[in-house]
């Protein structure tokens, strides 16, 4: 039986400049990444999902319609999250205030389904937050005020507009973890806006990639970072996101083992952290090579069979290749570039049986 | 006598002003009609126009055969003019747009983005106003009815043209100094002007401090 996408967005109009087309599904869970570079329409999309810019279209999400033809709900009347790029607390108020604005001031009893006042506070690391002026937080401070005051509200769908990209470098390393928490602990779907692939890459599980106003590709995050047909994989950072689980720890050398689908990477970690635990996994493009057999003594530490996929020219004198780990290449994907002379030397051809040699591979645990 | 009646008037026209000029002040900061900074122009018309000439026209709507005389019917008089009723409703006209230009400042710079995050956070139009936009255009309003309150006590020419001199009713301060100097009575016109210059002062000054500390608590 095939299932109604939880989220259906589709509008189209006049934009000042240009024109907007976008129409994506989005599942009803996880984080949906819409990238893309500036002025190209992703933060209108977002708008235009929480009413507060209007085009034509449709909108609807879990079955509610929130636009439709002549139906357009007011931005108040849809049960929506927004975090906007600048924190935008309200001055008057304290932290608490603010937290609790959409319930009118008043911690209402946990329910199931809801999200809890304590909860989110706990979640956010705002409890000493609590008693201080708006005026007197940090930039990070106050955008993890400002999402715990858009969860508060009971969204059904929580809009996050570049909520990094006010911050400095410090600021955005400390709210990523708990963007990242938010992500593993809640139920509810979001969409978040980035222009930095850095993001995308840690929290997205789906991305909408635009273009000029136009949807280029949709779909599962590993999926278009991996479509070589797509821009996103010939770029010189091209890379893919792995969901892995924590399956060890060598203490005498700080290396985690991390188990991914098809195969598993050492990968050097400061801490230890309990096996099972959730992480991601960058690993980019520039930081896979091949070899037709196992080298018998390398440097490496990651060599894993693998099979590969798909390859393309990027250019005259470089290729990307698709490899999915595993002796059948059926586990997870990597992308990998080559020099089209190491191609041919090794005399590649899709299908073939390969061993991938990771150089290294950033982790973030979750 | 003429300091209560003075008082009195400036407070109702200040309370008046605030109620009817803050609409006027959000609609201003907020519409997109074509035609709306004609209505601006309209509003802030008072400030150039000689104070005789918007007298005159007062004098006009407000007598028995103006719509001003229809009202007043209502309940029984035969005109609004030279009357406190008159003199309140020429107040407020007169020192509208010292009440609806820094309540429109202030709704401006406040820019659309708390009213939208009150509304993705649920809070109806008429929530957001009173629980957001009021509490940030608070400067404004301070302002704002300081300015009304302020320019009704100093008010002389159009007080003159519809109030006349009716001691009690329509004799307010600056009339009063005008009568001690007609009069020759130099002694009494002077504490009255001493004390104006005085209250001027003081409203200006506390105006200013008190918009200093708001700007404080608000960085």
């Amino acid at each position: 039986m095939s299932v109604r996408p939880a989220i259906e967005v589709a509008f189209a109009g006049e934009l000042g400049k240009f024109r907007l087309d976008a129409r994506f599904d989005a599942p009803g869970k996880g984080i949906t990444a819409l990238f893309g570079p500036s002025g190209c329409g992703k933060t209108s999309v977002l708008r235009c999902i929480a009413g507060l810019q209007r085009l034509g279209g449709a909108c609807r999400v879990a079955g509610e319609v929130w636009q439709d033809g002549d139906v357009f709900l007011p931005p108040h009347r849809r049960a929506v999250g927004y975090v906007f790029q600048e924190a935008s607390l309200f001055p008057h108020m304290s932290v608490r205030a603010n937290l609790l604005y959409s319930s009118h001031g008043k911690v209402l009893p946990s329910a199931s389904g809801r999200i809890g006042f304590d909860e989110v506070v706990d979640l956010l690391g705002l409890d000493a937050l609590m008693g201080r002026a708006t005026q007197h937080l940090s930039g990070g401070e106050r955008q993890r005020v400002a999402v715990g005051r858009a969860l508060l509200s009971q969204p059904r769908l929580l809009l996050m507009d570049e909520p990094l990209s006010a911050l400095d470098r410090q600021s955005r390393d400390e709210i990523l973890p708990f963007l990242e928490r938010l992500h593993d602990t809640l139920e509810i779907p979001a969409f978040y806006v980035t222009h930095d692939m850095a993001e995308v890459e840690r929290l997205a599980d789906h991305l909408v990639l635009m273009r000029a106003g136009k949807v280029e590709a949709a779909g599962p995050l590993g999926g278009i970072q991996a479509d070589v047909d797509l821009s996103l994989a010939r770029q010189r950072e091209a890379a893919v996101s792995l969901d892995a689980v924590v399956a060890g720890y060598d203490r005498r050398y700080g290396l985690a083992r991390l188990d991914v689908a098809g195969g598993s990477f050492l990968v050097p970690s400061a801490a230890e952290h309990p096996v099972g635990t959730g992480a991601r996994l960058r690993i980019g493009a520039g930081e896979v090579s091949l070899a037709r057999e196992a080298p018998h003594a390398t440097s490496i530490l990651n060599l894993l069979p693998a099979r590969i996929l798909q390859a393309r020219p990027i250019d005259e004198r470089e290729m990307i290749l698709v490899l999915g780990l595993g002796a059948e290449g059926d586990g997870a994907t990597l992308l990998a570039r080559l020099t089209r002379m190491s191609w041919d030397h090794l005399g590649l051809a899709p299908g073939m049986a390969v061993v991938a040699q990771v150089k290294s591979a950033a982790l973030s645990l979750r | 006598m003429a300091v209560r009646l003075t008082v009195e008037l400036a407070t109702l026209t200040t309370a008046i002003l605030l109620i009817v000029g803050t609409p006027v002040a959000w609609w201003l900061a907020r519409s997109r009609a074509w035609y709306k900074e004609a209505v601006a122009a309209i509003v802030a018309l008072p400030l150039v126009l000689p104070p005789t000439v918007l007298g005159f026209y007062l004098l006009v709507t407000l007598g028995p055969s103006g719509p001003g005389g229809a009202l007043a019917s209502l309940w029984g008089a035969r005109t609004l003019a030279f009357t406190f009723e008159g003199l309140v409703i020429g107040s407020v006209v007169y020192s509208l747009p010292f009440v609806v230009q820094p309540i429109r400042n202030a709704f401006e710079a406040m820019g659309d983005r708390p009213l939208e995050v009150a509304a993705t956070l649920r809070a109806s139009p008429w929530r957001s106003f009173w629980t957001v936009a009021v509490p940030l255009a608070r400067p404004g309003f301070l302002t704002g009815a300081v300015l009304g309150f302020a320019h009704t006590v100093g008010e002389f020419g159009v007080v003159l043209m519809i109030g006349g001199n009716i001691p009690g009713e329509t004799k307010v301060l600056s009339v009063a100094i005008y009568d001690y100097v007609e009069a020759l009575r130099w002694r009494e016109a002077n504490i009255l002007a001493g004390g104006m210059v005085v209250f001027a002062f003081i409203v200006i000054l506390s105006m200013m401090l008190i918009e200093k500390r708001m700007r404080r608590a608000g960085e």
